[in-house]
């Protein structure tokens, strides 16, 4: 955005029209929620989605956490699952800010924006996946700063939701700031969003890596407690997150016409094979210390591949997520997934899979199984807990959506490249 | 999807707003329209939090931001709730930690022989749910030879004690650096100055964060609202022990803090047959947990973790 010259936009800048912000914001809003039949269908299906969820939600909340197929022994189940993949989403999202700024790579320019929308939809989807997983949500006022009380700056928790909205804030800011620039056809000033920037990329490694050390802090959890787990996470956002917005980016092409330049998407597919690689091979590092020592670190990781005591429930999970993310890896590394076909879309699409699975269901209910006291209690979510999570899933493409909308529309209306297809 | 116009030198700028009504704006009115009534359908089993929820319940503070007259008024509200819900009459206490006490639990793991009284006597005395076998103690079964509870069952069913068993009863271990304050975002929970990790069940968020935490399998969560008859109520309540908890919050041992700051013993122990459990001030010289401590080789669990239990075994 910041690369396109004053004067083209100058030309088509919509110079009599209301300037105000709020007023900007409500214009984008009339132009995103306007579409063909294609759209208001997809809208319609997503409503209802999130509509399901929201109902399985409240009754949750009337009828306790009881609903849900969480026990004593596997306090966290699928809610916070989906919670720490929206993490990686978020933090992948910023992906694509590190090669437009640190390496001035101007094509990328192009896209950074949809890079950081991607990143506020999936803090969205963060803090409502940790809202339903508490049992007092009428309380949430507790967590806040100055009103409730909180542990600040001992627990980690209380670390996450600062830096999760702290992170929301910088990239509304950011996203914000430049479409408006972009929409009053002025040349966006770089004091103003450079540094922020900045701040977005650190923050985006803080925030996985804060959400990493809330598991692995835990002494009592020997399958978390390893220093391995913050790297971990952060190379597998660096492939969800890019792998999810070279989908985005084809969804647009397709939809609005909108094409990205070509050497972006390389280079998302660079970082993807580079950070793919670390954590594969992060991974088997993880697995030779679990599987050779044994003992305790060991259990859990036995229970999650191959089953202990004749208990196997994630077994078929993680033996998906391998065979995804070991096919997407593949896929990546064949010079096809450069083209825009569909092995590209097949690798992105395995390793968003295998991902979610890994960081996941394969992370968390493990953590808990064998509990401390060396029980086996299994965990399957229950269908509460499925429709709450397709609730949030759904209502996180809805703003996905309405961002990207209102992003191609202000494009649009100051004359960038983007062309309408018929 | 197909192109929608939306040239700014013709369109319209601010659909809804400043507009003159177009098919397009009054559809979309429309639909927010449904899509609000929808939502509101949809999210209408919230409707039971203003009445299970009161305003003074919504809006209490942090249990060290009370004062006194508030604490009054807090216990009542709770008293006539729990009559209300339960149909007792129930008194809700407060006592404070006595200044000097230290307290330490010991158990003698060659008399426990696993009958599980304890944890009945838990259950009874803590209102705990009655649908489940609920209780702040499990007892494992250990083979003899071995102190690795991997090997070790909470869920046997036979006759008690078997010749090649021992049994270990694990409860809060009250510990000196007890991972669960730590970790709690809120403050919720903490450790008193004698010693005992509390809870306050009206402050608690219920994220199990703690649960997470806690190595000894301690806490415990109120996954639904208890249900207990009337008749079973334990009507002598402490504020931050044993009154009925509120769904979706975590509750955890508190060494029977309203019977033990009064002097009296843990019911736990009260109900004990063998005699295998120990209870005391750490800090009186003459108290029988000091004795343990002193004259027996007592261990703690996962010394490595670094938690510090205020929770000894021993063997005889
Ligand atoms: S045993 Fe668990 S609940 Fe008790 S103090 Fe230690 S960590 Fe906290
Ligand atoms: S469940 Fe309650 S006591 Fe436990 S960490 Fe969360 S807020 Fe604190």
């Amino acid at each position: 955005m910041s690369t396109t010259t004053p004067d083209a936009i100058a030309s088509d800048a919509p110079e009599d029209l209301v300037r105000s912000y709020p007023r900007f914001i409500w214009w984008g809003l009339g132009e995103a929620t306007n579409g063909g039949v294609g759209f208001y269908l997809w809208m319609f299906v997503l409503t209802a989605i999130a509509l399901v969820g929201a109902n399985a939600w409240a009754v949750q909340v009337a009828d306790g956490m009881i609903v849900t197929n969480m026990t004593d022994h596997v306090s966290w189940g699928l809610y916070i699952a989906n919670f720490t993949f929206f993490v990686g989403l978020a933090a992948g999202g910023v992906m694509m800010v590190i090669p437009a700024y640190l390496y001035d790579d101007e094509e990328m320019h192009k896209v950074v924006i949809f890079g950081e929308i991607v990143a506020i939809a999936a803090i969205i989807m963060c803090t409502l996946s940790v809202l339903v997983d508490l049992g007092r949500p009428d309380r949430f006022w507790h967590l806040l700063p100055y009103i409730g009380r909180v542990n600040f700056p001992v627990s980690m928790l209380t670390w996450d939701v600062l830096v999760l909205n702290g992170y929301l804030l910088i990239n509304l800011h950011i996203v914000g700031y430049l479409l408006y620039m972009q929409f009053l056809g002025r040349r966006p000033n770089p004091k103003w969003y450079v540094p922020f920037v900045f701040l977005s990329i650190a923050w985006a490694i803080s925030i996985h890596t804060v959400t990493a050390f809330l598991y692995c802090g835990l002494g009592g959890r020997p399958f978390w407690n390893t220093a391995l787990l913050a790297p971990r996470f952060l190379a597998s956002a660096f492939v969800s997150g890019p792998a999810f917005i070279i989908l985005v980016m084809r969804i647009l092409r397709v939809t609005t016409g909108y094409t990205a330049p070509v050497s972006a998407a390389n280079t998302l597919i660079q970082i993807i094979r580079v950070s793919m690689t670390i954590n594969l091979v992060m991974l088997a590092s993880e697995i030779f210390t679990m599987f050779y020592t044994g003992g305790a670190h060991g259990a859990s990781a036995h229970y999650l591949f191959f089953g202990l005591h004749g208990h196997h429930g994630l077994v078929p999970w993680m033996w998906t997520a391998i065979i995804c993310n070991l096919i997407g890896t593949v896929f990546f590394f064949l010079p096809a997934a450069l083209e825009r076909g569909s092995i590209r879309i097949a690798a992105c699409v395995l390793c968003i899979v295998g991902i979610w699975i890994e960081k996941g269901m394969g992370l968390i209910v493990p953590g808990f199984i064998p509990s401390t006291l060396h029980e086996i209690v299994e965990y399957t979510p229950s269908l509460t807990e499925w429709k709450v999570s397709a609730g949030i899933w759904a209502f996180g493409f809805m703003v996905l959506t309405v961002l990207l909308k209102m992003a191609t529309a202000v494009f649009h209306s100051s004359g960038e490249s983007a062309k309408p297809t018929a | 999807m197909t192109s929608h116009p939306n040239n700014p030198s013709n369109e319209p700028l601010l659909p809804i707003l400043d507009q003159p009504s177009s098919r397009r704006t009054a559809l979309k009115a429309a639909g927010a329209a449904l899509g609000l009534a929808a939502f509101g359908k949809a999210v209408s089993p919230l409707m039971v939090i203003p009445e299970n929820v009161s305003v003074d319940e919504f809006l209490q503070q942090h249990y060290k931001e009370l004062t006194d007259d508030d604490k009054a008024k807090v216990f009542a509200r709770l008293e006539a709730e729990t009559k209300e819900d339960y149909g007792a009459d129930v008194t809700i206490s407060d006592p404070e930690a006595i200044p000097g006490v230290k307290f330490g639990y010991a158990i003698n793991l060659s008399k426990c022989n696993g009958n599980g009284a304890c944890m009945e006597a838990c259950n009874k005395e803590n209102n705990h749910h009655r649908g489940v076998d609920q209780s702040y103690i499990r007892v494992l079964e250990m083979s003899k030879g071995s102190m690795d509870m991997e090997q070790g069952s909470t869920t046997y069913d036979h006759t008690v004690p078997q010749d090649d068993k021992f049994y270990m009863p694990v409860q809060c271990q009250q510990c000196d650096n007890p991972p669960c304050v730590t970790v709690c975002p809120v403050e919720a929970t903490w450790k008193e100055d004698d010693g005992i990790v509390v809870v306050d069940y009206n402050w608690c968020i219920g994220c199990r964060y703690c649960e997470a935490a806690c190595p000894y399998h301690a806490r415990r969560f109120n996954w639904e609202q208890p249900e207990i008859p009337a008749e079973e109520v334990n009507p002598d309540q402490g504020y931050l022990s044993n009154r009925v908890r509120p769904q979706g919050t975590m509750e955890k041992c508190h060494y029977c803090l309203h019977r033990t700051r009064e002097g009296r013993a843990p019911a736990c122990l009260e109900a004990c047959p063998t005699g295998a459990r120990v209870f005391g001030d750490m800090n009186d010289p003459d108290s029988d947990i000091n004795y343990v401590l002193k004259n027996k080789r007592v261990f703690v669990l996962k010394e490595e973790l670094g938690t510090q239990p205020s929770f000894f075994y021993f063997f005889d």
